[in-house]
């Protein structure tokens, strides 16, 4: 819990900066945010190869977590489906494409905006960012009362990018290769789904 | 309209980034003599700085600004449920495993 508020609170101050711009103008011409991210896939790389007894878990692994990735679907779906009765003002089929952005907001923010406008555009940015968050902020509390494989879920597409450190730190090092696999087959579903859900 | 969030990746992006953690993995690997102790303070002042850098993003994305009041309340709700519903999905196939195994 004490890791999650640091890192709440390190989001927190990004946010603080960027709404009221103090920080330099033009400083978004720079990808820093991917720097970063190699730096950090590359250190989790190490720490994971360094680990003689991670590399041999890998084997040891349960075959029917290849269904991963079907659970994370239809577990949205079933969340979304209940949740969306009390949304009146949309329809099923307009929550169920915000759900089939899996956290992955910058694609499903656009592909929806396009198919149904800004303001279901704008809702699918949001929720998932805070799905993400969720994810971030979340995972040991996740790993704890549902088991190693729930936060991989919870992060949806973002799992092989943005949340697998956070996932590798809390189901443990065995589970990167079910964390990436995951996240590679959510992250291709999404275009898919999202258009399907918006045409119908 | 264009988001200006670049943390999230194209897939070319996202084979460079695999890229870098295979390396780590060699890298880790041929010298797992060495016992890397600075490597776990490393990956969390880097998870600081990526959540930080999010945070950024978001906060200068004007559009979200201005709509969070709006439509905030909506979007969580949906979050919420998407990630509670995937999170007992998960719960489910991981106590199934379980039992597999306790049964062998």
């Amino acid at each position: 819990m004490k890791g999650s508020l640091i890192i709440l609170s390190f989001f927190a101050t990004g946010l603080l900066l960027g709404i009221f711009r103090w920080f330099p103008i033009g400083w978004f011409e720079n990808d820093y945010s991917f720097y970063v991210l190699c730096a950090l896939m590359f250190s989790v790389g190490i720490s994971i190869g360094n680990d003689p007894t991670s590399i041999r878990q890998f084997r040891s692994l349960n075959p029917r977590f290849i269904f991963l990735p079907l659970m994370t679907i239809l577990g949205t779906f079933a969340g979304i489906l209940v949740v969306s009765f009390f949304l009146k003002n949309r329809s099923v089929n307009e929550c169920m494409a915000v759900g089939s952005g899996f956290g992955y907001y910058s694609l499903s923010s656009i592909l929806i905006t396009q198919y149904k406008g800004i303001e279901l555009g704008t809702i699918a940015l949001l929720a998932n960012i805070m799905r993400e968050v969720l994810t971030l902020l979340f995972a040991p509390w996740m790993v704890k009362y549902f088991g190693k494989l729930s936060p991989i879920s919870a992060g949806g597409a973002t799992t092989m990018d943005t949340t697998f450190p956070i996932i590798v730190k809390n189901s443990g090092k065995d589970f990167a290769i079910v964390s990436i696999y995951q996240g590679f087959v959510v992250d291709f579903s999404v275009p898919f789904l999202v258009t399907f859900f918006c045409s119908l | 309209m264009e988001f200006l969030i670049s943390l999230q990746l194209n897939s070319l992006k996202m084979f460079i980034v695999i890229a870098f953690m295979l390396a780590g993995i060699a890298v880790g690997y041929l010298f797992r003599r060495w016992k890397f102790r600075f490597i776990n303070g490393l990956i969390i002042t880097l998870i600081w700085l990526l959540l930080f850098l999010l945070g950024l993003e978001v906060g200068t994305n004007e559009n979200v600004v201005r709509q969070f009041g709006k439509l905030g309340f909506e979007a969580f709700l949906l979050a919420f449920a998407g990630t509670l519903g995937s999170v007992i999905a998960a719960w489910i196939l991981w106590i199934s495993t379980k039992n597999k195994k306790a049964s062998k």
